[in-house]
C-alpha cells in the first residue's frame, strides 16, 4: 500500500529523518512511536505532501512522489498535530468547505456524508459553533472529520490523543479501532500503552532512525524472552545481593536500580531466557532473614523495549 | 478551476466573517471622501480626476492590510499543513487567495460609484474617463493585492507582511516622483516601473495595451514568485 525507501530530511544541517524504510500494508494499523524529537511528526509529514524529502523515495498505491502528489493526497486523509483548523469558521462550513476541496461536490452527498461523521466523531451538538470556542477534545474530533471527510482508503493521525483528557483519549482510540477495521491506519504516538492496545504493527523511530519495525506481539515476545526480574530486598546492601545471586548461579547478572544505603535494596535480574527463576530465587532468600518487598516479572514489555531502544543511542 | 473558485469564495467570505470588512471599508471611504472632497468644491470642476489620483496611495496601505493574513495568518495558526495536505496545487492556493484579495479590494470601491453618480447630478461629467477609471482601479488593485500575498508568504507574521506589503506598494506609487534622484541613463526604464503613470492613463479615458500589459505582468510576476516561495518554503 505504502513503500518508502531511504527517506531523508535534514533541516539545514540538523538530520531530522534518516534513512527511513517502511512499507504499510492494506488494512494495517501502524503506530509508529518514538521520543520528543525523534522525527515522527517530520516523516509524517513528508508522507503527506507537505513537506519535501531532502533525498528519498516515497509510492503509495504504485503512484510516486512528487508526480504523482495530488493524486495520494487525496488518497489519504490527514489529521496534523494538535488538529489546526479554521478558528473563524463554524463547523458545519468548515466540514462543507473541505467537502467541496476534496472533490465532493454534490450537495446530497455532501450532506450524506456530514451525517455519517456526525455520528461516528459525537459532532452533533457542535455544528453550528465557531471552531475557536471549542474545547480540544473536540477540535481534535472536528479534525478527525475532516480527515475522514472523503472516505479515504488511508488515514495518517498525528499524535490524535496528544493532550486530551483519558474519558477523550478512550473515545479516539476507539474511532481509530473502528476504522482500522477497514482502513490503513497510521499514528504517531509517544504513549506507549495506546500503540500496545491499538496497533498491529509498531514501527520505533529514533534520533530519526527506525530501530525496531514488527508486530505488536512478537515486539512484545521479543521483550518477555529478556526476563527481567526485579526484586526489592530489605537487610543485605547491594554487595551482598550481587555476591549472593552470582554464587547462586555465575550466568545471573544483577544491576543497582538505586543506590541509597538507607532503603532497602532494588535490584534487576536478568534471567535465563528459557525458564522462570522466581521460585528459585525465593527459595534461595528464604533460607537467609532477609524480607522480600517485591519480587516481579517485568511485564510491561513495551515500555521496556522502547527505553532500550531509544537510550541506547541517545 | 474549481479548486480556485472554493478557496477564493471562502476566502472572501472569511473578510466578513470577521470585523476586518467593515473597519478597512469604514476607514477606506473616510480617508478616500475627505481628501476628495475637501478640496472638489473648491475647483468646481465635476470629474473624479482627483479621486483616481488618490487611489495608488491609498491603496498602497489599504490592500496590504487586507492581504497580510492570507499566508501568515494560516502557517501561524498552522492551517497551511491542513490545507496544503488537502488535494489542492500550490497554484489553486495562490489564485484562489489572490482573486478572493482583488475582489474584496473591488468591493471596497462599489460605494465609491455613489461619486460619479451625484456629480452627475450638479453638473456635466464625463463618463468616459470614470469608467477608464474604474477599469484601471481593478487593475490596479490586482497588482496591489499581488504584491501584498507575496509579501504575506513570506512570512508567518502578520505585522511584517504588512509592512514588506506596504514598502513594494509604497516604491511603485512614488518611484516615477523619485526619477529626480536617478541616474539619467536609467530613467525611462525606472519611469516604466512605476505605477502612477500607467493608471492615471486609465483615469484619462486612455485603455492603453501597454498599461493593461504592464499591470497583468506585474500581477504575474507576483504570483509566480508567490509560488516560488511556497515551493521553497516546504
Amino acid at each position: 500500500m505504502i513503500e518508502i525507501q531511504d527517506l531523508t530530511k535534514y533541516y539545514n544541517d540538523f538530520c531530522a529523518v534518516d534513512h527511513v524504510s517502511l512499507s504499510v500494508r492494506p488494512g494495517e494499523i501502524m503506530g509508529l512511536l518514538g521520543p520528543n524529537g525523534a522525527g515522527k511528526t517530520t516523516t509524517l509529514r513528508m508522507l503527506t505532501g507537505y513537506f519535501k524529502p531532502t533525498s528519498g523515495q516515497i509510492s503509495v498505491k504504485d503512484l510516486h512522489m512528487p508526480e504523482h502528489t495530488l493524486k495520494i493526497k487525496s488518497l489519504m486523509g490527514y489529521l496534523p498535530e494538535s488538529a489546526p483548523l479554521y478558528h473563524n469558521m463554524m463547523v458545519y462550513d468548515y466540514l462543507i468547505y473541505v467537502a467541496r476541496l476534496k472533490g465532493l461536490k454534490d450537495p446530497a452527498r455532501q450532506l450524506e456524508r456530514l451525517h455519517t461523521l456526525t455520528d461516528l466523531c459525537g459532532l452533533s451538538g457542535i455544528m453550528h459553533k465557531p471552531i475557536a470556542t471549542l474545547s480540544k477534545g473536540l477540535k481534535q474530533r472536528v479534525g478527525l472529520a475532516h480527515a475522514m471527510m472523503t472516505d479515504p482508503e488511508i488515514l495518517i493521525l498525528d499524535e490524535p490523543t496528544s493532550g486530551l483528557d483519558p474519558n477523550q483519549i478512550a473515545e479516539i482510540r476507539s474511532i481509530i479501532r473502528q476504522i482500522g477495521r477497514k482502513k490503513t491506519v497510521i499514528f504517531s504516538t509517544h504513549i506507549l500503552s495506546e500503540a500496545e492496545a491499538t496497533c498491529d504493527r509498531i514501527v520505533i523511530i529514533n534520533n530519526g532512525k527506525v530501530v525496531a519495525d514488527d508486530t505488536t506481539t512478537r515486539l512484545k515476545q521479543g521483550a518477555l524472552q529478556d526476563n527481567l526480574i526485579r526484586l526489592t530486598l530489605k537487610g543485605p546492601d547491594f554487595k551482598t545481593v550481587s555476591q549472593f545471586f552470582t554464587d547462586m548461579d555465575s550466568n545471573l547478572s544483577v544491576t543497582a536500580l538505586n543506590t541509597d544505603k538507607d532503603d532497602p535494596v532494588r535490584v534487576e535480574i536478568q534471567g535465563p531466557p528459557d525458564r522462570d527463576i522466581r521460585s528459585d530465587i525465593y527459595l534461595k532468600i528464604k533460607e537467609t532473614d532477609w524480607i522480600i518487598m517485591e519480587l516481579t516479572r517485568e511485564t510491561q514489555a513495551l515500555e521496556h523495549i522502547f527505553q532500550k531502544l531509544t537510550r541506547e543511542n541517545t | 478551476m474549481s479548486q480556485i473558485k472554493i478557496i477564493a469564495l471562502k476566502e472572501f467570505k472569511d473578510y466578513f466573517i470577521s470585523p476586518i470588512a467593515y473597519i478597512v471599508i469604514a476607514l477606506f471611504l473616510i480617508v478616500v471622501g475627505w481628501f476628495f472632497f475637501s478640496t472638489f468644491f473648491i475647483y468646481s470642476r465635476a470629474d473624479l480626476r482627483d479621486f483616481f489620483a488618490l487611489l495608488p496611495m491609498v491603496f498602497s496601505f489599504f490592500v496590504p492590510a487586507l492581504t497580510m493574513r492570507l499566508f501568515a495568518e494560516e502557517k501561524n495558526v498552522g492551517s497551511y499543513e491542513t490545507l496544503l495536505t488537502m488535494p489542492v496545487s500550490f497554484i489553486h492556493i495562490a489564485l484562489g487567495k489572490f482573486f478572493a484579495a482583488t475582489l474584496f479590494t473591488c468591493t471596497m470601491l462599489v460605494p465609491t460609484l455613489s461619486y460619479p453618480i451625484f456629480i452627475s447630478l450638479i453638473g456635466d461629467l464625463d463618463w468616459g474617463p470614470v469608467a477608464g477609471g474604474y477599469i484601471g482601479a481593478v487593475f490596479l488593485a490586482g497588482a496591489y493585492c499581488a504584491m501584498g500575498l507575496f509579501a504575506s508568504a513570506l512570512t508567518r507574521n502578520q505585522i511584517i507582511a504588512f509592512i514588506i506589503g506596504c514598502a513594494l506598494c509604497f516604491t511603485l506609487t512614488i518611484i516615477n516622483r523619485m526619477l529626480f534622484f536617478m541616474p539619467p541613463e536609467i530613467v525611462t526604464v525606472i519611469e516604466y516601473f512605476g505605477a502612477n503613470p500607467h493608471f492615471a492613463n486609465f483615469s484619462k479615458g486612455i485603455l492603453d495595451t501597454r498599461d493593461i500589459v504592464y499591470f497583468i505582468s506585474l500581477i504575474s510576476i507576483f504570483l509566480f514568485s508567490t509560488h516560488l516561495v511556497m515551493q521553497e518554503k516546504n
